[in-house]
């Protein structure tokens, strides 16, 4: 019996078929404490959110909330024990407005009737707010909202249905610097209140701020669980991987040759302009900059995916323009999207058909496929890669983030492009993976191919890149070469703190 | 073990028609007759045609109730024009040529003015039915001479229109398995967006895809009428509903991306089955729309099932390999 325990849980154990989830786990997390999970996908980390969550059953084992044995058979049981869960992505219908959204499932009833008391609802929704000074109406509809108002909403919801255990499931994956520093003021407020956090994070600087207490999973188990100031991160990432990982960014020297890619005055009105820059071979060449500075867009546009107004570019010495993403792939250009699921993967399709969907050309003839050639293609490509996946035919929606990222790494690899522009490449992926897309991004600079490499992780920009553009409000404020890297420099530039040093001005 | 219980996930359906046929030979000692089954495979020889065009628009996310109109229309202007110039060639290619017309209008509504499918189609289903009826007056053509060789003759032992049925089911296969088009389709299906990322032409192949629906609405139009001996305006109607049940029924995921065309023939051929046995049984043929609702039911709520649980299973097959990997 210890009275600072709010939740523990003993002994869980969960198989699916054919597989062991979770072996074992012991783990307890403290009164008004921050108890962050880490370890890579595919751990066990969000299978255990699930049992606690009710979403899952586990096989054997025990959950105690205030050292009392519980049973969860479902999330509305899981609410009633005051347990809330934060996922990923947020469970909100955009076109209800935010009192809605608030009450969804459980709008209160009038008495007399049996209607919707709205003027409850609004009483109720209005005072949330208000405590919680959020500077939004009860109507205002939810697609009107950024993504860190929405999770500041979830909050809401969670502490207005009274929950004192709250799971956050890599809350800060979607919103910028600013919204997390909102987000962390408010987590050491529900700290304050009593509230226990379970923290689920694969970045390392956070997990570092906030935790108190950390437990590291690998293969379904829990390898540590220890206080915060008994761990570095060192320590913390060897936990994780079990391996060590001698360097983080596994940066080389490369010759750098001539211009692969010139970028000239590209306008986009309201959403960027001006934007010049170059790439040579051999290069990794970065992009920073704050959400919507407008790097996404200009990528966007620069493989054809958005139309572009005005601008010029030129491949290999040549001036050509691109009208949509076939002619950029075949002058050579190709972009891994920000955004996996939406514009990277075919999820009901195999690993194999969404490797070879780039390059078809390669698999199917005039009258045939030839299936041996695109099996071996795929192979080959996996086996360099390193992409962990039962078979060719497995359907990709079954394999981990960092997987799937590997995949359509190999489908862009599979095209052999000249100018490779990868958009958040690591972003929502372990620490493993991670370290191995940095290497076959290294590798393929050594070929002489040309990297943009666009991120918010401004060390893995520092660490991998050997120039780095740094954008705001739509256009490139700075150009940093390696003897001026530093974070505090690429912010100051990102946030505008230093006026604009190219001379493109509008 | 490992063996039966993956044969039963991949042809579960395939057994479900076998089980069918051999239940229909017990209940009804006509069912195996050659007769009978020849006047089986005539019949399916339309829906099943109908349902390989479904399928490939299903697969890219799309679909087509206009098919028993169009059907109805290219048959009798197939009809019409063999009565006119005798030449059964000009016949069957007026009928390709008005399903391909009205498909391609479809895909124009579509794809280039971005209207949802089903009200695309729907506004053809009605526009077609409506041509047909006013350049018939509403009065069926009779006689049509040697056009209905095409319907009820026979190559061999085999009926003409099992021979189509076979080509064009050869044809889908193929079209999906070993084309460029056919990956398109299913990437188109699977996740629009990531196909157009990945530099499909997406318009190109949503066009493809309904021309070649064309075709073989059209082709199913002519064998249509040839083997009831009349053009009839107001024939075929509902077929769009029997070739969309075929489809799904033969494991076609209305969410896209996933279909094939032996699963649309083992489809077509269950339901095929199920309305022959009934009627050889003398089942009311109320009770008999009833049945027919039930099975698509079943079919979805089936498909929808054994998804979850092929995912399931497909991740934790994963999580166990990575496993070893990991230990190794």
């Amino acid at each position: 019996m210890d009275a600072s325990i709010k939740l523990r849980v003993s002994n869980i154990e969960k198989s699916f078929p054919g597989v062991k989830a979770l072996n074992k786990i012991d783990f307890s997390v403290k009164k008004g404490t921050v108890h962050v999970l880490c370890g890579e996908n595919g751990a066990g980390k969000s299978t255990l959110m699930k049992i606690i969550n009710g979403v899952y059953q586990p096989d054997s084992g025990q959950i105690l909330i205030d050292e009392k044995p519980v049973k969860i058979n479902n999330p509305m049981q899981a609410r009633k024990l005051g347990i809330s869960m934060i996922f990923q992505e947020l469970n909100f219908v955009k076109e209800l407005s935010v009192e809605e959204n608030l009450f969804l499932g459980r709008l209160p009833v009038k008495k007399i009737g049996g209607s919707v008391d709205w003027k409850k609802v609004r009483r109720e929704t209005e005072a949330l707010l208000a405590a919680e000074q959020l500077p939004y109406s009860p109507t205002t509809q939810l697609k009107d909202l950024s993504v860190s108002d929405i999770q500041m909403l979830e909050i809401i919801k969670a502490v207005s249905n009274k929950s004192d255990i709250i799971i956050m499931d890599e809350p800060t994956s979607a919103i910028t610097l600013k919204e997390v520093e909102r987000l962390f003021a408010k987590i050491k407020e529900l700290k304050a209140r009593g509230v226990s956090i379970i923290y689920i994070s694969h970045k390392m600087d956070e997990i570092f701020r906030i935790a108190d207490d950390i437990t590291i999973f690998r293969d379904g188990t829990v390898v540590d669980s220890r206080p915060k100031d008994q761990l570095d991160m060192e320590t913390l990432i060897n936990l994780m991987v079990g391996r060590k990982l001698t360097n983080t960014y596994p940066k080389e020297t490369v010759a750098i040759g001539d211009d692969l890619l010139v970028v000239d005055a590209y306008n986009q009105p309201g959403v960027f302009h001006d934007v010049s820059f170059h790439v040579k071979q051999g290069e990794i060449v970065g992009f920073a900059g704050l959400m919507g500075a407008g790097r996404t867009e200009v990528m966007r546009a620069l493989v054809g995916l958005d139309p572009l107004l005005s601008g010029r570019m030129s491949i290999k010495g040549k001036e050509t323009s691109i009208n949509n993403v076939r002619d950029s792939i075949e002058q050579g250009m190709v972009m891994l999207s920000e955004d996996r699921r939406r514009y990277g993967i075919i999820p009901v399709r195999s690993v194999m058909e969404n490797t070879t969907l780039s390059s078809l050309h390669k698999v199917f003839n005039r009258f045939r496929r030839h299936k041996k050639e695109e099996r071996r293609l795929v192979s080959d490509a996996f086996q360099h890669m390193k992409v962990k996946s039962p078979s060719l035919d497995t359907v990709i929606a079954s394999l981990s983030g960092g997987n799937q990222q590997k995949v359509l790494l190999a489908k862009s690899m599979l095209r052999d492009p000249d100018v490779l522009i990868l958009d958040e490449p690591t972003r929502g992926i372990d620490v493993g993976a991670k370290f191995e897309i940095y290497k076959l991004v290294t590798d393929m600079a050594k070929e002489g191919k040309g990297i943009i490499m666009v991120s918010s992780e401004l060390p893995e920009l520092i660490g991998m890149c050997d120039r780095i553009y740094v954008m705001a409000k739509g256009t490139i404020m700075g150009e940093l070469t390696k003897e001026r890297f530093s974070q505090e420099l690429i912010m100051k530039y990102a946030t505008g703190t230093i006026a604009n040093d190219r001379g493109n001005t509008d | 073990m490992k063996f039966w219980y993956t044969a039963r996930k991949k042809y579960s359906i395939h057994f479900v028609l076998v089980f069918l046929f051999i239940f229909c030979t017990f209940a009804n000692p006509n069912f195996l007759s050659v007769n009978n089954m020849t006047n089986i495979s005539t019949q399916l020889a339309v829906t099943t045609i109908l349902a390989f065009g479904a399928t490939m628009l299903i697969i890219s996310g799309m679909l087509d109730l206009s098919a028993g109109s169009v059907l109805a229309l290219s048959g009798v202007f197939a009809v019409s024009v063999y009565k006119s110039t005798g030449s059964m060639i000009l016949a069957i290619l007026a009928g390709i040529l008005t399903g391909v017309v009205c498909n391609v209008i479809n895909a124009v509504m579509i794809s280039t003015f971005k209207t949802p499918p089903f009200i695309a189609t729907l506004a053809m289903m009605a526009v077609a039915r409506g041509v047909a009826l006013y350049f018939t007056q509403g009065q069926n053509i009779l006689q049509l001479g040697d056009f209905v060789k095409i319907g009820q003759g026979t190559l061999g032992i085999i009926p003409i229109p099992v021979i189509f049925l076979i080509a064009f089911g050869i044809l889908t296969w193929y079209l999906l398995n070993h084309t460029r088009f056919g990956r398109s389709l299913y990437a188109v299906g699977g996740n629009e967006e990531a196909a157009v990322a990945s530099g499909i032409n997406v318009h190109k192949i949503k066009y493809t895809a309904f021309i070649i629906n064309g075709i073989f609405v059209g082709i199913a139009g002519v064998l249509f009428m040839a083997r009831v001996n009349a053009g009839l305006p107001n024939g075929a109607i509902n077929y769009e509903f029997t070739a969309l049940t075929a489809s799904i029924v033969g494991g076609t995921s209305f969410s896209g991306g996933i279909g094939t065309a032996g699963g649309t023939l083992v489809g077509a051929f269950i339901v095929g089955f199920l309305d022959n046995i009934m009627n050889l049984n003398g089942v009311n043929s109320y009770l008999q729309q009833i049945i027919r609702g039930g099975i698509i039911a079943l079919a979805v709520i089936y498909d929808i099932r054994t998804k979850g649980r092929r995912t399931k299973q497909i991740l934790g097959n994963s999580e166990k390999k990575n496993e070893q990997k990991q230990t190794n």
